[in-house]
């Protein structure tokens, strides 16, 4: 029973991961139609983002862990990746919206040029991020059902990450552009809206929401230059089983994946479960190709 | 506004293609030659035939190795992609070594001329390296190699080119190449001892967990024998991908297991993952024992050490091993390199194999490759870890085992040691329960 409770309570931590590395993919890849294959290193920047930060504080007060450090570092990794994804979106990505393939091409050369940047400044091995001392340790509900604290605090992290989007889509301004310029491009740079200012944006967006989850993924995994490369196919997976352009698909797949290779993997070993998942995923989109949610088309 | 870009749209094509083109030109030959070690042309191509114009003073020696006083040898680890994380330090302590060895007069009256190729954690490119390093630039021996895939791919290189390696990493066994020098541990100098160690130590619940490719599943079929010759059987077996970063499954079936130890041959980043979320699980190491095998200081800073702090890990070498000789070394690669850093097992086997190369030479008066093996035979050399002796036959050298326990400033204490070094067995031809291992895997 508790076996049972912990497998589910695993199940919704690992949903909580994937839907925190696919949102700012279902952002890019979603709504833009740009196949942003170094989403992964925006994810990585994030995450180095909160060590740097962690280095400074410790060259300045001596104190690695501090709580106020690693709270500054939430928002900080959220700018860090953003300001990147702004840079590469003005910089690169907007000449080639009319050609989805060359994106591919262009930031798989990104991806490949900040994965070297960060071995050349961080150095080749894996840095060490210190958690603040209140997410250490687990709630022990009973004897064997200990539920970890980072793993509630990533979930808590993608419950506002949710609500931020949320809110932004559907009660700012900007959202509101933003999803006139998705729905119908010519129509609404005809009607005054600048769809150069909602392209960056939103990739913005979508670069700084993986560099929170960078900056989350630094409590339970590996800090290194090649961290964005474990999380990009899942990442992929989500958006594309969730339907493109659609959030709430998006983290319907987060949910379903998340427990679906939880559960299998505690059946068979961690190989075959994973490939049960996608050899699933593949049969259902060869059932319903537009994924778990479909888009209108007009 | 935007007026003036939209009269000219050829022109901003033009500029994209320019643009784009650069960009994956810098990231190509950013993932092709790491910046500190480029010693070679970025643009050369993976054919061995055309060496190109040499990028440095350096090549322009070749064929020339008497006459300007030099001896060149092929330093290959990966120093870009996932790998680099280990390899860039026994690059350095391997430079180290031939700094040192020249600063003293070289070997033979000549200096050592280090070439440093790129292995980029591809197998074919660890191949198509050495090949180059041997042919075109005729190194008098590699030293190279960290995963056992690079080793299998570059053995054939060596073999059928009659060139010489030096493998600095401790592998599971199996092999005997006439043309590799093993300076790494055996399963008989690390795996099976620790194992040894364990049942003697009264555990009797063995979990196997490993990374899923060779090294891990030879080392853990070994395992499964040793168990079994004890009249025990592992409660779990379990392998993952090589950069998995999600363990609360498997922890779960461990905790179901109820194991008495974890004999763990995680290997990377998947080591980061699991010592992270074993934590968080609320799993300490008085709760459940722990022995990693590729789990070594430089691993335990990415780790980092309050969450492993307890867990054992089973070497031939610790940094805070107590030999003159290793306080020398330590301080030099300080010295060089930067006090923040540390050296471990592969590192200073990375280390003295240089110095056994070296000694070799000079006993033969030649680096002729015939000629070096032959003087290496028992010859012993006093390393930082303590005395090694090269084996007569296999090439492997006989080294002391030890096992350590994590401190929590990262450091190991050892809590136990063979006492003497341990002749290498690649075969286990020596251990009964043993027996047959050698066929199954010929």
């Amino acid at each position: 029973m508790e076996v049972w409770a912990l497998q589910l309570f695993n199940g919704l931590s690992l949903s909580s991961i994937l839907l925190l590395i696919a949102l700012g993919l279902a952002l890019s890849f979603g709504l833009m139609n740009v196949i942003n294959l170094a989403h992964g290193e925006f994810i990585m920047l994030g995450a180095y983002t909160v060590y740097a930060l962690q280095q400074a504080a410790m060259a300045l007060t001596g104190d690695v862990s501090s709580s106020v450090t690693f709270i500054m570092a939430i928002p900080l990794s959220f700018v860090v990746a953003g300001a990147v994804g702004m840079l590469v979106e003005a910089g690169l990505i907007r000449f080639l919206y009319q050609r989805p393939l060359d994106t591919l091409l262009a930031t798989v050369g990104v991806g490949i040029f900040l994965q070297q940047l960060a071995r050349s400044i961080f150095g080749a091995p894996n840095v060490q991020v210190v958690a603040p001392w209140w997410l250490t340790g687990g709630l022990e509900l009973t004897d064997g059902l200990v539920l970890p604290i980072k793993r509630l605090f990533i979930i808590a992290l993608v419950l506002v990450c949710i609500a931020g989007l949320y809110w932004y889509m559907y009660r700012s301004s900007e959202g509101r552009r933003t999803r006139a310029v998705m729905q119908n491009r010519e129509m609404a740079a005809s009607l005054g809206v600048s769809t150069r200012r909602v392209d960056n944006l939103t990739f913005a967006l979508g670069s700084g929401l993986a560099g929170l989850a960078g900056c989350g993924l630094t409590l339970i995994g590996p800090i290194g230059p090649s961290l964005g490369t474990f999380y990009i196919v899942d990442a992929f997976i989500v958006v594309i089983l969730g339907g493109l352009g659609q959030i709430p698909g998006t983290i319907l797949a987060a949910l379903i994946i998340g427990i679906l290779n939880t559960v299998f993997e505690f059946g068979t070993t961690a190989v075959v479960g994973k490939v049960l998942v996608f050899a699933m995923v593949i049969l259902f989109l060869q059932w319903r190709p537009n994924g778990l949610v479909r888009v209108r088309g007009r | 506004m935007s007026g003036l870009s939209m009269l000219r749209p050829g022109m901003i094509a033009t500029c994209v293609k320019v643009a784009l083109g650069a960009l994956l030109l810098i990231s190509v030959i950013a993932c092709s030659s790491a910046a500190p070690a480029a010693t070679t042309a970025p643009a050369q191509t993976m054919k061995e035939t055309a060496p190109t114009a040499p990028a440095s003073d350096a090549m322009a020696g070749s064929m020339k190795e008497d006459a300007s006083g030099v001896i060149k040898v092929g330093v290959l680890h990966s120093l870009s992609g996932t790998m680099s994380i280990s390899e860039t330090a026994v690059k350095d302590a391997t430079l180290l070594a031939i700094e040192e060895i020249n600063a003293s007069g070289g070997v033979l009256g000549k200096q050592i001329e280090p070439v440093i190729e790129d292995g980029a954690s591809d197998w074919p490119t660890f191949a198509e390296k050495a090949k180059k390093l041997i042919q075109s630039d005729e190194v008098a021996v590699v030293f190279g190699g960290w995963t056992s895939a690079s080793r299998k791919a570059m053995l054939p290189v060596f073999e059928a080119n009659n060139g010489l390696l030096f493998y600095p990493v401790q592998y599971e066994g199996l092999e005997t190449s006439p043309n590799i020098f093993y300076t790494g541990a055996t399963t008989n100098q690390q795996i099976v001892p620790a194992v040894e160690y364990l049942l003697k130590e009264g555990n009797t619940k063995f979990y196997l967990l490993g990374s899923d490719y060779v090294f891990p599943r030879t080392s853990n079929l070994i395992i499964n024998k040793q168990l079994k010759a004890a009249g025990l059987e592992a409660v779990g077996e379990e392998y993952t991908p090589l950069g998995h970063t999600e363990y609360s499954t498997v922890i779960a079936k461990i905790r179901s297991a109820e194991p008495d130890v974890v004999f763990n041959t995680l290997n990377g980043d998947s080591n980061v993952a699991f010592f992270k979320q074993l934590k968080d699980a609320g799993i300490s190491p008085e709760d459940l024992t722990t022995v990693s095998v590729s789990v070594a200081e430089e691993e335990i800073t990415g780790i980092g050490a309050e969450n492993m702090v307890g867990h054992l890990v089973a070497w031939n070498y610790f940094q805070t091993t107590e030999t003159p000789e290793n306080t020398k070394f330590v301080s030099a690669f300080k010295t060089k390199y930067g006090e923040n850093r540390v050296t471990d097992d592969p590192i200073e086997a990375g280390y003295f194999g240089v110095y056994i190369w070296a000694k070799a030479v000079e006993k033969a008066g030649s680096t002729d490759v015939a000629a070096v093996k032959e003087a290496a035979k028992g010859l012993q050399f006093q390393a930082p870890g303590g005395l090694v002796t090269v084996h007569d036959s296999n090439q492997h050298v006989a080294k002391t085992v030890r096992i350590g326990a994590v401190r929590d400033d990262g450091q190991i204490d050892e809590i136990w040691n063979s006492g003497s070094p341990v002749v290498p067995d690649p075969y286990l031809d020596t251990y009964d329960w043993a027996s047959g291992l050698r066929e199954s895997v010929q």
